[in-house]
């Protein structure tokens, strides 16, 4: 076991990135011209770091499996970024922010790293605001906030429910500017199949036009995975449909550690399952948790009543009503983090008090707000006595002006209104904290591959606070990549264009060709979904909510047992030089297939509680996570040697020089 | 429900496609369009056929890849969602659904439903951006204020997701509505006026090469538009175009 240098500059903690900056090499104009740079994915990370690195003057090439690089799954997030702006005035600063995303994370992550976070974030929202990116404005013209799980302050900046839409636009505008100008070449409808290493350094990677199933090869001094999270390991997921681990695990075979797995975020407001057809989960904004109310019924035969459709949510008085989040934790409410409002749902529905026919759902309810609202709105109209229609109308009015396209959205799935009934909801796999290992340079430990965004394990420890994913994202693209992966391109001024005619490509190239091949040539039995729903069942039912070494043991050998039954027995249609949706979700599943065991091991060996991995043996008498600093205080980064069992652990010690280790509370 | 499909097949680019015909039994109200098709194409997968290949990723109604001409409208016949967003309760037992993609000379067909929509993006790339480095070095965010009205009428313009419906929905495939949407969101605000001009002309010159017809007026598409996209739009960028020619 080795110790891993994290590369954390020294010096006290808010002083790091700017004597980092001040002291790091740089690449001069003229040289920029002469380094090429491959980034995989343009979603905020890729997007917003393949337009700074194309601006600042190296030649980039983005891939995206998508038709479009607008298209990336960063568009889907709903409910805003996070800024210490401190606009309110509520007491918000970059310590703030830096606190509660370590306490968020349930001390899992990198002091140093979390810091420059907060530091850069007040930044990405004066760059996106000159991106014209229109976030949501109060009536004097500026920028409206709301509040967010885990904190006690409004920093969330948004755009109505599209605020990861309208940031994902703005970055790929910024792309637009670059691909104008001839310094970004956009491979789109193209997969990276593996990245191909000389000398031990990342030069290249081979890919697959979609299309026309062509194999190529590509070259550069760096390559730049931003491909995003591993959450449909589990199937069913919030992520986009065709969301992979691909490029990810293919560079942690080739020598790049995989880090904490088995962390992954469990969102609470999701639409539940409603059958076996499903395919794919809708989350709900958790900014609805600023105004919407969760709940159960108090007694266990009114909820049996609602299953069995003999009674409604709005036939239960308040006195009947079970709002269990403001009763467990009166300090922090309904505004808990996800992973402790996702475990008190599964909680309250294990005992039997979930409400729609599968018993797997709760109430999240608005029907105060819109009264509070109304009553609010009836006053400053210079309404006296509204009657109770005209307060429902006035403080409707308002709920859909704050979260209209959510609204519908749920209407439109579930086919009831939410604005008349409960909207019902259940937890859901929304994101992926584990990722990559990567240093403070975002480096991975393959020289010359660096990871940002999501693909990354570095900022959210072991849960990550709402609206952080998209403040993480930007602030790796715009803000630190460009600058950490010069230091490592001035050693490349004078290397010249890395030819593509090596061994190095065509053995990886060869590789390539034959694992394309070997699917293609399996003996024909279940399709591809067959497999990955059965995996999804195994990863959900065995490494979800909450986990216990049986089960994990018993995960372990069922997913290495369907991998090589998948490899044997999957069926694929078609032929591989031509459009084949089939072969391009076998190649995900088959890595999935991969990593679902390696997750269930770093599960398994992680004995205790902490964040979004709960772990049965280990909790406290009322049901918290019981978390073992003395034991547990690392990140664990596996090595692939071979398959998943054999993989190493290395351990990078967490060191906390400025934060005082607590047991979460948020009661 | 039992239904019949009959769904555009094509192989590629270059051959010539046909309709087809399948029935499909046993499909839920609960389901979304698109695992009804799920739900065929694991059928055509056991059999040893085919699936039918169609542009999908978040099946919640943003990324905009999902198109479908689904009887003759484009993303069905329910309004402000894409396909992704339809459910099968819409159809009812015994329904034939005609499934075709989105017809258009800009965009050619790829595979069966899946058509070639770069032609947006080159548009964007003519000029859908202001010229600002992303150094991060600008002012304050708040140092400019900007009315609410047009702050939010720029995001409405915004939440273009740039799937196409409008263009398949006009019988001249114009892309007036997508364009326009593009150009509001940043002549509304103050960031984007300073190079108002040169963007709007870049971006209609880009969409004429693209092969698009040209607006008659019909509203089409801002009815068939999943994000509700205004024909106030067109007539802003009628404006912007115009005060820009004379200059």
């Amino acid at each position: 076991m080795s110790i891993l240098d994290s590369k954390i500059p020294k010096g006290p903690l808010e002083d790091k990135w700017s004597n980092y900056k001040n002291n790091i090499n740089l690449v001069n104009p003229a040289n920029k011209r002469n380094i090429d740079v491959i980034m995989i994915g343009t979603g905020l990370a890729g997007g917003s770091a393949a337009a700074t690195l194309a601006e600042l003057g190296y030649n980039v090439k983005t891939f995206c499996y998508q038709d479009s690089p607008r298209r990336a799954h960063s568009i889907a997030a709903q409910g805003g970024i996070n800024a210490a702006k401190n606009y309110q005035g509520d007491g918000d600063s970059n310590f703030r922010l830096f606190y509660d995303t370590i306490k968020g994370g349930d001390y899992r992550s990198r002091e140093a790293n979390v810091y420059r976070l907060a530091e850069v974030s007040g930044n990405i929202i004066d760059q996106c605001v000159a991106q014209g990116v229109p976030f949501a404005r109060e009536y004097g013209g500026m920028l409206d906030n709301r509040s967010f799980g885990g904190v006690l302050v409004s920093r969330t900046f948004y755009a109505k429910g599209q605020t990861g839409q309208q940031l994902l636009l703005g970055a790929y505008s910024a792309m637009n500017r670059q691909i104008n100008r001839g310094k970004i070449t956009a491979y789109n409808r193209h997969e990276m199949m593996d990245v191909v290493l000389v000398d031990g350094k990342a030069r290249g990677i081979i890919a697959r036009d979609m299309v026309t199933g062509a194999i190529e090869r590509h070259s550069a001094h760096a390559v730049v995975l931003a491909s995003g999270g591993y959450g449909n390991v589990f199937f069913l997921s919030t992520n986009a449909m065709g969301s992979n681990v691909m490029a990810a695990w293919r560079a942690h075979r080739r020598g790049a550690y995989f880090a904490n797995p088995c962390y992954t975020q469990i969102h609470p407001t999701c639409i539940p399952v409603s059958g076996d057809h499903q395919s794919k989960l809708t989350l709900m904004s958790e900014s609805l948790r600023n105004d919407g109310r969760i709940w159960v019924p108090k007694k266990i035969e009114d909820a049996e009543a609602i299953r069995a459709g003999k009674k409604k949510p709005t036939d239960l008085s308040e006195e009947e009503r079970d709002y269990y989040l403001e009763r467990r934790y009166p300090a922090f409410g309904n505004l808990v983090p996800r992973d402790v409002a996702s475990r008190a749902a599964k909680e309250r529905c294990d005992a039997g008090f979930g409400v729609n026919k599968t018993g797997e759902a709760v109430y999240l309810d608005f029907a105060s707000a819109i009264e509070r609202y109304g009553k609010e709105k009836a006053f400053t109209s210079g309404h006296k006595n509204p009657s109770k229609e005209e307060v429902y109308n006035l403080g409707k009015e308002v709920v859909e002006s704050k979260y209209g396209n959510l609204f519908q959205m749920y209407e439109k799935i579930v086919d009831q209104n939410p604005y008349k009934t409960p909207m019902m909801i259940y937890p859901a796999v929304h994101y992926t904290m584990g990722g990559l290992w990567v240093d403070y340079n975002l480096q991975t430990t393959i020289p010359g591959c660096y990871s940002t965004g999501e693909a990354n394990f570095s900022d959210h420890g072991a849960n990550r606070l709402g609206a952080s994913a998209l403040m993480q994202g930007l602030a790796d693209g715009y803000f630190v990549l460009p600058y950490t992966i010069g230091d490592y391109l001035s050693n490349d001024i004078r290397t010249g264009k890395i030819p593509t005619d090596s061994v190095e490509f065509d053995t990886a190239e060869k590789e390539v060709t034959d694992r394309i091949n070997k699917l293609m040539n399996a003996s024909g039995q279940h399709s591809v979904d067959f497999y990955h729903k059965k995996l999804g069942k195994i990863m959900w039912n065995k490494c979800g909510m909450s986990r216990n070494a049986k089960e994990l043991n018993e995960a372990i050998h069922e997913i290495a047992e369907l991998r090589e039954d998948f490899w044997k027995n999957v069926k694929i249609p078609g032929t591989a030089n031509t459009k084949n949706a089939e072969l391009e979700k076998a190649g995900r599943v088959a890595d999935f297939l991969e990593l679902g065991e390696l997750f269930a091991k770093d599960a398994l060996h992680r004995e205790e509680s902490c964040g979004g991995h709960f772990r049965e043996e280990y909790q406290t008498p009322d049901g918290e996570a019981l978390r073992d600093d003395e034991n547990f205080k690392y990140v664990a980064a596996w090595e692939y040697t071979g398959k998943p069992s054999d993989a190493v652990l290395h351990k990078e010690e967490l060191i906390f020089e400025n934060i005082e280790l607590k047991t979460r509370s948020y009661k | 429900m039992k239904l019949t499909l009959k769904i555009w097949r094509q192989e590629n680019a270059e051959t010539k496609g046909k309709m087809v015909d399948y029935i499909i039994d046993g499909i839920d109200g609960d389901m979304s369009f698109l695992e009804m098709l799920d739900v065929l194409n694991e059928d055509l997968v056991n059999k040893g056929e085919q699936p039918v290949e169609f542009d999908h990723d978040c099946r919640e109604g943003i990324c905009g890849s999902c198109s479908l001409q689904i009887n003759g409208e484009p993303h069905g016949p329910d309004k402000l969602i894409t396909t992704c967003q339809l459910h099968m309760r819409t159809f009812k037992d015994g329904d034939t659904i005609v499934i075709e993609p989105f017809r258009a000379k800009a965009f050619p067909v790829i595979k069966d439903l899946i058509v070639d929509r770069t032609a947006f993006d080159r548009i964007q790339q003519a000029y859908g951006y202001i010229s600002v480095n992303t150094s991060g070095n600008t002012i304050d965010a708040n140092s400019i204020p900007i009315e609410k009205e047009n702050a939010d009428d720029s995001f409405n313009a915004a939440t273009c997701i740039g799937c196409g419906a409008c263009v398949a929905a006009c019988k001249n495939a114009s892309a007036m509505l997508f364009t326009s949407a593009k150009v509001s969101q940043f002549a509304l605000l103050p960031q984007g006026e300073v190079e108002a001009d040169r963007r709007v002309l870049a971006m209609v010159e880009q969409m004429d090469k693209e092969g698009f017809g040209n607006c008659s007026n019909t509203g089409a598409c801002e009815i068939e538009c999943p994000k509700g996209i205004s024909l106030e739009n067109i007539a802003r960028m009628n404006r912007e175009y115009l005060k820009a020619s004379v200059k």
